[in-house]
């Protein structure tokens, strides 16, 4: 068994070396349990990716993480810094990208990135010259010194991510960075992170995207009203919670229940999907399992018109882990 | 004393960024500008004529009293400006940076005394155009437009009030416009005390805007100051002392959400 669970992850950390360290962390809002015991090690140098569907928690936790705002309970530590006793020199190792563009509309983009140099205490001049060298960087070299609000989503969250850079910090968070942005942006937002971002720094990620953080994470922690319930490698996780599944297409005439029946001693254990004439059996991973397939089929005389073999997706994980899809939502962010 | 050096580095570049944004907000400059502008005129021109001021031009009369009213509604920038920031997560940015936290409201308010600095020159110099004349020292002038700046301060907090409790920006504006308005139209800005009905004066006079107002016409006309000047200070002072805490104290509880 290759996938940790929470706990074991914990036992093997050692804390000094890890970039971001959780433990029991729990968070309440009026009548919300936002987060209930969060055990989390981010090693350094890696992109870890919080996956989970909005109100899951993932907001949360990087708020808390980031010294936004304070748990109930728990301890947590960002580049060797206690979140709630060291904030102030916690503040100079990160760099946050929040969900929501937090530029201000009426400055230039130059304007923004400067100011937040300045405020990282880079002084001057270096604050000067590291924004012009981001925007460069950002291909925002143009519309660097437009006011932001002319800027397009796409660009504005480029900028946001830019702002997170400024300082260079070991450690950054980004909150669902590609929320909200068309398939072209987002993919050219997700190999400026690839390129920029993951240059020797640790990487908290947030999505509600599953072929996000299937791209970008080195490891991904599925969360769901507020805990952990599986973390691993993205192959660690297809392989070990979803199977490869049995996917056949039938004819007009065929009845999906004698085709579950002749298909049934094939199957895992797990609850076979049906959907018209389309039925999914999850098989593990057998070999010679179409030709058997085939073989059942035919001696049960059901007609069919397609079949093949589907390795799990993300999708197929998080369905199997919540009962629902990642990307329904499950009610709104709480808070 | 690093830190405290660091805390008010920290509050100049939030106090230039909430002034630089002013002039790409025509709004806001249009406020800070052409309005005040605009009301010296109207009032000298339109209402002045009917308005008795005994013993003054009525340009005279209304400078005190006009600056007082815009330097009070400086804070407008700091309720509008507040609350726009919490509900776009500028406020996050700020707070998830290595800076001073107390630099987000300190530079808030010390840009509506920047602006509220430079709303008076403007103001001072149409003054002087139409007619207005100081006839007092220079360094009376200077505590007048200090005091002036100090009560605009003293709102500024109160502002930032509104701007943490109201629901949007506009409604933060709005609350701000629906208590400043009356308290200057029943002082001793635009029309002496004595022409109101009893029970407005009663209010008038205690008003600190009327005490305020009274003690910038000492410190620029040489009218005779009483104790104006000094409960002037006392308000300026005790708003200030009585606003902060409840504003930092409020702006906690808001961004621990």
């Amino acid at each position: 068994m290759q996938t940790l669970q929470p706990s074991q992850s914990l036992a093997r950390a050692v804390s000094d070396e890890s970039a971001i360290v959780t433990q029991g962390l729990s968070k309440s809002y009026k009548n919300v349990r936002a987060l209930i015991g969060v055990d989390l090690v981010v090693p350094p140098g890696s992109v870890f990716g919080l996956l989970g569907p909005n109100g899951a928690g993932k907001t949360t936790l990087v708020r808390i993480l980031a010294t936004l705002l304070k748990p109930d309970a728990g301890t947590a530590r960002v580049a060797g810094y206690d979140v709630v006793r060291e904030g102030a020199r916690l503040r100079t190792q990160i760099g946050v990208a929040g969900q929501y563009a937090a530029v201000d509309e009426n400055l230039t983009g130059f304007e923004n990135l400067e100011m937040v140099g300045r405020l990282y205490h880079l002084g001057g001049r270096v604050a000067q010259s590291r924004a012009d060298e981001l925007l460069e960087h950002f291909d925002l070299e143009e519309a660097g010194r437009r006011p932001v609000r002319t800027y397009s989503g796409g660009m504005r969250k480029r900028l946001d991510l830019a702002a997170a850079l400024v300082a260079r910090p070991p450690v950054i968070f980004l909150d669902e960075p590609t929320t909200g942005l068309d398939p072209r942006s987002r993919v050219s937002l997700w190999e400026t992170i690839e390129r920029r971002v993951a240059e020797g720094s640790t990487v908290l990620l947030t999505t509600q995207y599953l072929d996000e953080a299937d791209r970008l994470a080195d490891r991904i922690a599925v969360i769901d009203h507020g805990g952990v319930i599986a973390e691993g490698t993205s192959d660690e996780l297809k392989h070990q919670v979803a199977r490869e599944r049995l996917e056949v297409v039938l004819g007009e005439g065929a009845d999906p229940t004698v085709a579950l029946q002749a298909l049934a001693v094939m199957g895992d254990g797990q609850q076979p999907r049906v959907e018209g004439q389309v039925i999914s059996v999850s098989v593990g991973r057998r070999p010679g399992a179409i030709v058997e397939a085939v073989r059942r089929l035919d001696t049960a005389r059901v007609e069919i018109v397609d079949l093949a073999i589907r390795r799990p997706t993300l999708n197929d994980v998080f369905f199997t882990l919540t009962g629902h899809k990642a990307e329904e939502s499950a009610g709104e962010e709480a808070e | 004393m690093r830190q405290l050096l660091a805390a008010i580095g920290d509050t100049l570049v939030i106090t230039r960024r909430n002034l630089m944004r002013i002039p790409r907000a025509p709004d806001l400059l249009i406020g800070f500008t052409v309005q005040p502008v605009m009301f010296v005129l109207l009032f000298v021109y339109v209402f002045g004529g009917a308005i008795k001021t005994p013993g003054f031009k009525y340009v005279d009369y209304l400078m005190p009293g006009i600056i007082t009213q815009t330097i009070a509604f400086g804070g407008y920038l700091t309720a509008v400006g507040l609350s726009e920031d919490l509900r776009k997560g500028l406020v996050d940015r700020f707070r998830s940076l290595p800076m001073a936290r107390s630099a987000v409201l300190a530079g808030r308010t010390l840009a509506d005394v920047v602006m509220n600095l430079l709303a008076t020159a403007l103001m001072v110099a149409v003054g002087l155009a139409i007619g207005f004349r100081f006839a007092t020292s220079v360094p009376q002038v200077l505590a007048g437009i200090l005091l002036l700046l100090l009560f605009g301060f003293a709102f500024s907090w109160i502002f930032a009030l509104m701007g943490l409790l109201a629901s949007s920006a506009e409604s933060a504006g709005s609350i701000g416009f629906l208590i400043v308005f009356p308290l200057t139209f029943v002082s001793s800005a635009f029309v002496p005390v004595q022409s109101m009905p009893s029970l407005l004066q009663a209010f008038a006079k205690a008003n600190p805007f009327t005490i305020v107002v009274d003690a910038a016409r000492a410190l620029f006309l040489g009218t005779p100051a009483g104790n104006s000047i000094w409960l002037a200070l006392a308000w300026s002072l005790g708003l200030i002392a009585v606003f902060a805490p409840v504003a930092v104290a409020r702006y906690r509880r808001v961004v621990a959400n």
